[in-house]
């Protein structure tokens, strides 16, 4: 039933009730036209500046700008376009959270909160690796590809995928594939799904300990999080049941406490105890994330997830302040000569594939589609909110990568590249280290050579932030936090340096951790219920069996685990050869995702919009494909994985030891890691081929019979109300005043203001 | 519903500069609680009360104990 009301369409789907929806014609009035020319006239400057004018100092104010235009002119009108033409979404429908509320995990929440909530749930630490690695092809190939990438695919998938999964009772993408594509590529994904998110817990991890390793006052604040994250956790179950806001301060208190006495820690005769080696803290993390996928969940898990989101927004909205504050100026040139070459020390491969899978969070994360799926459908109130919760979140994510790449690059070159180059090549001394970043030719913006770089400044910026080296610090987070350092610099000047690098080295730390042992109960669960499908193990579907659930814990901390140990041995360095595995393993998850989305707008016959999805779909399997091949079937070593093994089988057999390698076992070593690496890229790439191609089939079907009938939960008539986006129009308001006469609340948590 | 409802809404005392901080103090309290989860009892309450009046209402400490229960059968995940 219809109403028109200043040709606004107002719906309601009971006479006697409130409308529950407003359907707004897209016009856009005069002085609209006028604020978003002007947003895009700024935006078009500050990209100028950073792409054209260059120069010899960049301020990296204009990547704000560049960025957050961009971000407004997309949300307006790209976001808009895929809402009105391809979901079409309907406010008289329920979504999930109205239909199954349950007032726990269904239920109606209102729109900001459920932004901040999806967020704090897709960001974590791989934006703030990602770009600082990427850093070394230079400050534009990769700023434009976190900002170009989120808009046309990063949020478009994001936003797609929550829409489907609203529309399919809150299902899984894995569920979703199964429905969409078959027997075959459903189960094809739900694999690729299980065994990606192996190589990401992996990966991140040999992030963590690139972060740790011989940092005594690191160790010593991380460790006692667990602790911290221990006391919360009994507090709230025997004390104060339900005080999350308040423990979580107490938390928060104690976490900066137990970042200060790390220093005093570090400079003390307990030093020793906290100086691990990469191997001993692979092997703790190893243990921690074993425990914590079988202790508890209110023990453990719900505290540190707390201290985890509170840290997350709170170190965020500090880095953005900072950056505003500082107004630091670029150092690195806009694009690097690594940008040209294989030789990049920070990880191997030319600009085309691999800087796009190296930035793969902030521009386009596989992983988001697993909560964009699942946990947000089950909250939102309407199905219009999607593009503000989807799409609105991921372009936050991506400023979040914005700024690491500013941190990243405004700190000086020479130290950049010292810190992010692996051992072997920097030769763990400062003296050695100097050399080797003097050999590199190293440009200013501007294109004058840099003068060589004196060791004692590598020494003395190591003192600067309390740590012994700075010296191959590889994995980004270092970095990152360096740069953050500098950046907070306007907060208490030189002497607090050193706090601030480790609060970002703990910060980091923390949403690591929290991603690994989320991510272990995850892949446990998961991986029980694969099993539990073969005859005979259906017991391992009970999740109440404790033997079962250890089994299968450790099955899973092994297959990470074994990945974890293997890369902190590796010769040349974790980082360098796991870090393009992870990449290519979360855009693959993206293609899986991508792969789903493209094919429920075919079955729905919107042939014509298929570009949408399917432009990002074709870029990235383009990119991870290409970036597979490479990695397998290249015969530069630098690349392949396998022409590497063959170099070290080959050296090997004739009794030879080659660099990188020391010795024997290190030739063993590396002539095993790639062997594995190679084979995860074959599996990976395969996986993906397969949904890839079952879709196709599905496609061609749907294709034929000009549309085909999808997975869509029928329509069941909405009884709520809520606005739309951030700001209610003028329409929503009116439609708000008339529940508010009516006496009635217009969603059930009654909090729309 | 009104322990959640936000600040905002214009009351008497809303002028004042008291009564402002005091409405964005409620309004930072309510949104970061929401985010949090930190008030998932108070909204069950509330859900039960308009949905199933006749139900039972757990206490404060059944709730969290039930809750965590529930997250350990069915965890979630958290992004990289």
């Amino acid at each position: 039933m219809r109403t028109e009301l200043h040709s606004v369409d107002v719906q309601r789907t009971d006479p006697d009730r409130p409308p529950v929806a407003v359907v707004e014609p897209d016009v856009i009035t005069g002085r609209q036209k006028a604020i978003f020319a002007g947003i895009g006239l700024i935006g078009a400057i500050a990209w100028a500046m950073i792409a054209i004018v260059r120069g010899e100092s960049v301020n990296a104010v204009w990547f704000v700008l560049a960025a957050l235009c961009t971000y407004v002119i997309a949300f307006r009108f790209y976001a808009r376009l895929i809402e009105y033409k391809v979901l079409k979404p309907r406010d008289t429908r329920m979504t999930p959270a109205e239909e199954f509320a349950n007032g726990k995990d269904f239920m109606p929440t209102d729109r900001r909160i459920l932004y901040g909530h999806h967020f704090a749930a897709v960001a974590g630490a791989g934006p703030l690796v990602g770009p600082v690695l990427a850093a070394q092809m230079g400050y534009l190939p990769g700023t434009m590809w976190i900002i170009i990438g989120v808009v046309f695919a990063g949020a478009v998938q994001d936003y797609m995928v929550l829409h489907m999964s609203i529309r399919r009772s809150g299902r899984s993408l894995g569920q979703m594939a199964r429905d969409e594509l078959g027997l075959v590529g459903g189960t094809a994904a739900i694999i690729g799904v299980l065994t990606i998110m192996l190589i990401l817990i992996a990966v991140l991890g040999i992030v963590v300990i690139g972060a740790l390793a011989e940092s005594p006052w690191g160790v010593f604040s991380i460790a006692m999080t667990i602790p911290i994250a221990l006391f919360m956790g009994v507090y709230l179950r025997f004390l104060r049941p339900g005080a999350v806001n308040e423990v979580s301060l107490i938390g928060v208190v104690l976490l900066l406490i137990a970042i200060i006495a790390g220093r005093w820690v570090a400079e003390s005769s307990w030093a020793d105890t906290f100086t691990l080696t990469p191997v001993q803290l692979a092997w703790a993390l190893i243990l921690y994330g074993f425990a914590a996928s079988v202790l508890p969940v209110w023990l453990l898990l719900a505290p540190r997830d707390y201290l985890s989101t509170f840290m997350k927004v709170g170190t965020i909205a500090l880095l953005a302040l900072g950056i505003l504050v500082a107004r630091p100026v670029v150092q690195m040139p806009a694009v690097t000569s690594f940008a040209h070459s294989d030789k990049g020390p920070s990880f191997a491969g030319a600009l085309f594939p691999f800087l796009f899978i190296t930035i793969a969070c902030g521009a386009l994360s596989g992983f988001h589609a697993l909560i964009s799926s699942g946990t947000t459908p089950k909250l939102i109130e309407k199905e219009s909110q999607a593009r503000m919760i989807g799409y609105g979140s991921m372009l936050t994510e991506s400023f979040v990568a914005v700024m690491a790449m500013v941190a990243a690059v405004s700190i000086d070159q020479h130290i950049y590249f010292a810190m992010n180059a692996p051992k072997a090549l920097t030769g763990g001394t400062p003296e050695t280290a100097a050399a080797y970043v003097d050999s590199l030719a190293l440009v200013s913006p501007g294109g004058a050579a840099l003068p060589p770089i004196d060791p004692a400044l590598l020494q003395s910026a190591a003192e600067g932030v309390g740590e012994a080296s700075i010296v191959s610090r590889t994995g980004g987070a270092p970095t990152l936090a360096f740069g953050m350092s500098e950046v907070m610099k306007s907060f208490g000047g030189d002497s607090l340096r050193s706090f601030w690098y480790h609060f970002a080295v703990m910060f980091e730390a923390l949403f690591i951790l929290t991603t690994v042992d989320a991510g272990t109960r995850v892949a446990r669960f998961m991986f029980s219920d694969a099993i539990g499908n073969i005859p005979g193990m259906a017991k391992f579907k009970d999740p109440s069996w404790r033997i079962g659930a250890w089994v299968c814990s450790l099955i899973v901390v092994a297959g990470w685990g074994s990945i974890l140990v293997m890369g902190v041995k590796d010769p040349l360095g974790g980082i360098y050869t796991l870090f393009p595995l992870f990449g290519i393993a979360n855009q693959l998850l993206a293609a899986i995702a991508l792969t789903v989305v493209t094919t429920i707008v075919i079955k729905q016959g919107l042939l014509k919009w298929a570009w949408i999805p399917g432009l990002p779909l074709v870029w990235d399997l383009i990119v991870t494909l290409s970036a597979s091949w490479q990695k397998i079937f290249s015969d530069n070593p630098a690349i392949g994985y396998f022409a590497n093994h063959d170099k070290f089988v080959a050296a090997r057999d004739a009794g030879q030891v080659i660099a990188p390698a020391k010795s024997m076992a290190d030739m063993d070593k590396v002539v095993f890691n790639t062997a594995v690496q190679g084979s995860l890229s074959i599996i990976y790439a395969s996986l993906v081929v397969i949904v890839v191609l079952a879709a196709a089939v599905v496609c061609a079907k749907a294709i034929r019979a000009g549309g085909l009938p999808t997975a869509e939960a029928p329509d069941v008539p909405s009884q709520i109300f809520a606005p739309r986006s951030f700001v209610a129009t003028d329409a929503e308001k009116q439609v708000l005043a008339e529940w508010r006469e009516a006496g009635l609340d217009p969603s059930p948590q009654g909090v729309h203001r | 519903m009104t322990a959640q409802a936000p600040a905002g809404a214009s009351g008497p005392g809303a002028d004042t500069m008291r009564g402002r901080a005091g409405s964005a103090l409620r309004a930072i309290r309510w949104y970061w609680s929401g985010v949090t989860g930190a008030d998932a009892y108070e909204r069950y309450v509330g859900h039960l009360r308009r949905a199933r009046p006749a139900c039972a209402v757990p206490t404060k400490k059944e709730f969290w104990r039930e809750k965590y229960a529930d997250q350990e059968r069915n965890p979630t995940q958290r992004c990289c």
